[in-house]
């Protein structure tokens, strides 16, 4: 019986030996995530359900990072209820601001999600621990009610599409530029429902901090996950960062693939998404005219350390352009000391950028660096829809950090060649 | 089971953000976060929603971020049932889970247009648009998904369950 890898993960969760796609399951539960959007409905449904304790409270994580450091009553209200309730469930994994990091970028930083696992997170970019070779996928408030409740989760076994690496990819061009690509190529339902399993050749130049970029932009495609073989980079990460035991899965040879696709790593240009879907894809050669008012580095996608030192590389040197408002964003705390020790911050400062806490505040229009109507964001997140970061009628460009921060200095959508 | 109403009809790919935009996600109350249901693509859909209307889109419908917060203003609105070719992924979970009716028929989501009259039987799947007088039939739920709806919704299945 042949199986994926993410069919292989389910099956040992579920206590099967064999799955096969469209199946339901019950899957055991490694990590159950929410944030201070989230988790007030799921406190409340799990309030519901007349149940006193947790699974396993070491199995929980609650990150209030989207409206935090809290940017109004309202907003303090909801952490304030989610900390109570962390409190009295004695659930150690609750992040105050001030260890507070991204969701996705601090669950792996703190080894809380390692290679194997099965993850749920009431965060659509769950999607992101793919990367270290877990199943983990976004689900709603209910689901991570029940999932703290019960430790279990139902599943439909995906079908996957297979993307083979070949290649490298060029200098200046990253994960994102990758990732772009695909959901351009394949649309924006072009994996609903199924797993994206990334392996070949060329996986084995990507960096980690690729690979996460990539899985984290597996649910713009629709996917319900997106996944990544365990190799010696991800091995190193791993010991790294985590004590909790892992095990690697491995596809079969002839495992069966609803879709294939073969893709030359080296054939990626810098793309860009235009408004308002992340499939609108544009080569950078192709983007013309498009003048920004402001740009954002940084989020779950691209706010870890390599995105710092890529944003940085183009900075250097240089200044912002007088119309542009230049926000960055690292990941977390620890992102944000090493990126301070490398001397970072200063490339940054001198080219008039502003400098801010971990907070997903931007990305989805919450505070920190909201649109006006009428203005134009480049932006290194994952979403462009309608009113994303602001106004209805605000626009916002994907793109990776290099041209973010090339974007910033021309004042205009630019490649770091022009600048 | 059965709803009917007026068709409200959106296109493909309508997203959480228009659905319910994050600047509104600093609550959870279910009336207020209906009030802003789909504001940036259709400032006038609060005030033409009536009980028991009927949403009907294309393709993805639903698709982005994980809010439940989502499906919960659209039930709350009033629409007593949604019908698209495709739902995101996610969207689907968390209507299930909650309790909002949800249909895939790819038949009724090209031909219903605004304003026809649809009639839904959920156990049947059978859904009637009156205004054209047609027929189209909808992809039975899954048992599993069935005992769910059942109790309405994920933790009412819990409990009973216990």
């Amino acid at each position: 019986m042949k199986m994926t890898m993410t069919q292989k993960i389910l099956a040992k969760h579920a206590n099967l030996e064999f799955v096969e796609p469209g199946q339901l399951i019950m899957a055991d539960l490694d990590m159950v995530l929410g944030n201070d959007i989230t988790t007030p409905v799921a406190v409340n449904e799990f309030n519901k359900m007349g149940i006193n304790s947790v699974f396993n409270k070491e199995k929980i994580a609650i990150v209030p990072d989207h409206f935090c450091p809290n940017k109004d009553i309202k907003s303090a209200e909801q952490v304030k209820f989610i900390r109570e309730f962390a409190k009295e469930k004695k659930i150690p994994n609750f992040f105050e601001v001030g260890q507070m990091g991204i969701e996705h970028a601090l669950l792996p930083e703190l080894g809380l999600v390692t290679a194997g696992d099965v993850v749920i997170g009431a965060d659509s970019h769950t999607c992101t621990y793919g990367a270290l070779g877990a199943f983990s996928t976004g689900v709603g408030s209910t689901d991570m009610a029940s999932g703290m409740a019960t430790g279990k989760a139902w599943f439909k076994v995906p079908e996957a599409i297979k993307f083979v690496l070949k290649g490298k990819l060029n200098e200046d061009i990253c994960g994102k530029d990758l990732i772009l690509h695909i959901i351009g190529m394949i649309g924006v339902d072009g994996a609903l429902y199924k797993s994206m399993e990334f392996m070949g050749e060329g996986v084995k130049t990507l960096s980690i901090d690729d690979r996460f970029t990539i899985a984290n932009m597996a649910i713009e495609a629709g996917a319900k996950n997106g996944i990544f073989p365990v190799d010696e980079i991800t091995l190193e990460y791993i010991n790294e960062h985590s004590k909790k035991p892992f095990e690697i899965f491995k596809a079969d040879e002839d495992a069966i693939y609803c879709k294939e696709y073969i893709i030359d790593l080296s054939e990626i240009k810098m793309t860009v998404a235009f408004p308002h879907l992340p499939d609108n894809t544009r080569t950078i050669d192709e983007v013309g005219d498009v003048e920004i008012d402001q740009a954002v580095i940084g989020s779950c996608t691209n706010g870890r350390i390599e995105d710092m030192r890529a944003a940085a590389k183009v900075l250097k040197g240089h200044k912002i352009h007088s119309r542009v408002r230049c926000i960055i964003f690292p990941a977390t705390q620890e992102i944000w000391k090493q990126a301070m020790n490398e001397g970072l911050f200063e490339i940054f400062i001198d080219a008039g950028a502003a400098i801010s806490t971990p907070t997903c505040g931007p990305c989805l229009g919450g505070h920190m660096g909201v649109l006006a109507k009428g203005e134009r964001a480049i932006s290194t997140t994952n979403r462009n829809f309608v009113g994303r970061m602001g106004h209805p009628e605000s626009e916002v460009y994907l793109a990776s950090p290099a041209v973010a921060a090339a974007s910033a200095i021309l004042g205009k959508i630019a490649s770091p060649d022009q600048v | 089971m059965k709803a009917k109403g007026k068709a409200i009809k959106y296109g493909s790919n309508v997203d959480t953000d228009v659905i319910i935009p994050a600047r509104y996600l600093n609550t959870s109350d279910p009336l207020e976060l209906a009030s802003h249901c789909m504001e940036d693509i259709d400032a006038d859909f609060v005030n033409k929603v009536k009980k028991g209307d009927i949403m009907v889109a294309l393709n993805n419908f639903g698709c982005g971020s994980s809010r439940e917060h989502a499906p919960l203003a659209i039930k709350t609105s009033g629409i007593s049932c949604v019908i698209a070719n495709t739902f995101a992924r996610i969207f689907y979970r968390n209507s299930i889970n909650i309790g909002l009716p949800i249909l895939e028929c790819k038949e009724a989501a090209e031909k219903i247009e605004e304003g026809d009259v649809i009639s839904v039987d959920f156990d049947s799947g059978i859904i009637i648009n009156e205004t054209k007088n047609e027929t189209y039939t909808a992809k039975p739920f899954p048992p599993f998904m069935q005992e769910i709806i059942k109790n309405e919704g994920l933790v009412g299945y819990i409990k009973n369950k216990k």
